[in-house]
């Protein structure tokens, strides 16, 4: 089983790798959710990968009886995903955004690279500088 | 008395609400900033207070016991750069009076900024890894926003620079820890000390170290990581790029320090080698690059990268003496540093410029600009008695003292770099005359508001500089706890 995870995880980080290192800002975010995920269930992964009973327990006891899920592991997950969600829609958005002002989201174009010069004027010497 | 440590992070926090309310009446939005600036100058200078009274103070916040809850740790180290943060941001709040525009206050600067610093302050507030994750993506979080805000032409690009690689090193950190969970079952940096020690699988806790090293590096701009920094920096307002340029890479380097002192010790050869070599690599190649600028903003960015490299340096030492040079020079330098972007923002409203070419005469024309540039940019290259120069003379004491003569030669010579280039702007835009020929330079008389953060900045950096001797002491004894973690693992683990 943790073989196989080990698998998964290692064959969505090159996916995502692959994805991210495209240089189309669209397969960025791709890459990045994916990567995101592949992170998760590596926590998951390291948080003890057994067959047991949920963390539940009894009303009499303060301890849980028998061998119980790590339910940490999960909560870091929780976070983990949460975050991870708030900055892929930030990304979107700015890619978005970007798009309008470059008119392109390939990061390897020029008219993607080059500043667009300020329109109030008072950066004219910006203009003569590589971005 | 302990709770007095979540007060550093929650004040802002609070007082970033208090400015959504005001976001409309930007005159009050900004008083209402001010006052919580002041105030959490205040809460840190008692924390700083509290620390020196009594080593090291933890909190388990929620009191949830040890070590399943979440801590809180205030050591000599946070609770230094607790203080510095508080400065820096009074000053950059204050400043940004005169600097933020109205729009920009409608889209949301000041609770950015009051969040972004609550998330600086909880980054070195906290002990257990992943809150400091959770702590850097609030501050990637902020300072997205901050970047973005009032949507100007030409910066989204870099924007998206800035944000596509720091979501990369996030993505680093986040599998870096999780394989420290893997191999430990604890994330709370006083357990790690002991059980990381204690792990048999070295080659993975290496490779683990390494990928966190990734992380961090990328954060604190190390080479060749940083291409993201002078990307992005210099489109933005003069107080934005102050915060950042004194506070973002230093969090990293923070970070560096306290999981490379703390939790990774048992392989130095490896990761501490690694580290100098990084060091050395960003020091030159920061200062040789800035060489090359002409745009202030510019120049400022590759110094900061050329810097952190001199840190770096000190924490790949690991002897208390480079630590607490390191710990001297983070300080001095987020200052001066910080100080020299909002200068640069005076030499632009004056000249109508950033570039070094359309500046001239400042010296003759702005005496208290020109005082205000001179103690900052000469403190970073490092002119006795000034605070740069003791921090560069101890790391390079340092690295004699345990026999790395290359790299203090290399610290050497990229001070005399970094006054190459200070001297550049130095010449060029003070004491060249102005290439307007026309008229007086076109700026405003600089108002108050402008000129007083930024001289009780300059003070700053020359009392640094006066009172080493004290100084001085606080840090080695900051180094010698960074070294022997006991009393902070205590203080942790006791439950406080």
């Amino acid at each position: 089983m943790e073989f196989l995870l080990a698998l998964v995880v290692g064959l969505m980080f090159g996916s995502a790798l692959f994805l991210m290192l495209s240089g189309i800002l669209v397969r960025f975010v791709f890459g990045f959710a994916l990567m995101g995920n592949a992170v998760n269930l590596l926590i998951f992964a390291a948080g003890r990968l057994t067959h047991v009973n949920p963390p539940l327990i009894d009303p009499d006891q303060t301890i849980p009886a028998a061998s119980v899920a790590n339910a940490l592991p999960q909560a870091l997950i929780l976070t983990a995903i949460v975050i991870g969600f708030a900055m892929t829609i930030f990304l979107l958005v700015l890619l978005y955004r970007a798009y309008d002002q470059a008119r392109t989201l390939d990061a390897d174009l020029n008219s993607f690279l080059v500043e667009i010069p300020k329109t109030t004027g008072q950066h004219v010497s910006e203009k003569k500088e590589p971005a | 008395m302990t709770n007095l440590l979540i007060l550093p992070i929650l004040l802002p926090m609070v007082f970033a609400v208090l400015t959504i309310l005001f976001r409309t009446h930007h005159r009050h939005a900004n008083t209402m900033a001010i006052i919580g600036a002041v105030l959490h100058l205040f809460v840190s200078c008692l924390l700083m207070a509290a620390v020196l009274d009594r080593k090291v103070i933890s909190l388990w916040v929620g009191s949830w016991p040890s070590p399943a809850g979440i801590s809180l740790v205030a050591d000599y180290l946070g609770a230094i750069m607790v203080l510095v943060t508080a400065v820096l941001h009074t000053a950059v709040v204050v400043y940004a009076r005169i600097d933020i525009t109205v729009r920009q206050i409608q889209s949301g600067f000041y609770p950015f900024m009051l969040l972004l610093t609550a998330a600086i302050c909880g980054a070195f507030l906290t002990g257990d890894l992943f809150n400091l994750y959770v702590w850097f993506e609030v501050m990637l979080m902020t300072s997205f926003g901050i970047m973005v805000m009032e949507n100007p032409a030409g910066r989204l690009t870099n924007a998206v620079k800035y944000v596509t690689l720091n979501l990369v090193s996030t993505m680093v950190l986040l599998t870096g820890i999780g394989l420290l969970y893997g191999l430990t079952g604890t994330l709370n940096l006083a357990d790690l000390h002991d059980k990381a020690a204690r792990v048999e699988n070295t080659a993975l806790l290496t490779s683990t170290a390494l990928m966190l090293m990734t992380a961090f590096g990328i954060k604190a701009a190390l080479f060749p990581l940083f291409f993201w920094l002078p990307a992005s920096y210099h489109t933005l307002p003069a107080s934005v790029a102050a915060f950042f340029g004194g506070m973002l890479t230093k969090v990293g380097v923070y970070a560096l320090i306290r999981l490379f002192t703390l939790v990774f010790v048992t392989q130095t050869h490896i990761t501490h080698t690694a580290l100098m070599i990084a060091g050395i690599l960003t020091m030159v190649s920061g200062v040789v690059t800035a060489a090359s600028q002409m745009d202030i903003r510019r120049i400022l960015s590759f110094h900061i990268i050329s810097q952190v490299g001199y840190m770096v340096l000190g924490l790949s030492v690991l002897t208390p003496l480079a630590l607490a040079a390191a710990l001297i020079f983070m300080v001095h330098n987020i200052i001066a540093k910080a100080n020299l972007f909002l200068v640069g923002g005076l030499m632009h409203r004056v000249t109508g410029s950033f570039h070094l070419t359309q500046m001239g005469s400042l010296y003759k024309t702005h005496g208290l600009l020109s005082l205000a540039f001179f103690i900052p940019a000469f403190s970073l290259a490092g002119f006795p008695p000034l605070s740069g120069f003791w921090g560069k003379l101890l790391i390079i004491y340092a690295c004699l003292e345990s026999r790395h003569y290359l790299s203090a030669a290399l610290a050497a010579l990229v001070g005399l770099l970094t006054l190459f280039s200070m001297v550049k702007i130095w010449s060029e835009a003070f004491w060249k005359p102005s290439p307007r020929s026309d008229t007086t330079p076109a700026g405003e008389k600089l108002s108050f508001w402008s000129l007083a953060p930024v001289l009780c900045l300059c003070l700053f950096t020359v009392l640094l500089g006066l009172f080493i001797e004290p100084v001085l002491q606080l840090a080695l004894v900051a180094g010698e706890q960074l070294l022997n973690p006991a009393a902070y693992i205590l203080a942790v683990k006791g439950g406080g």
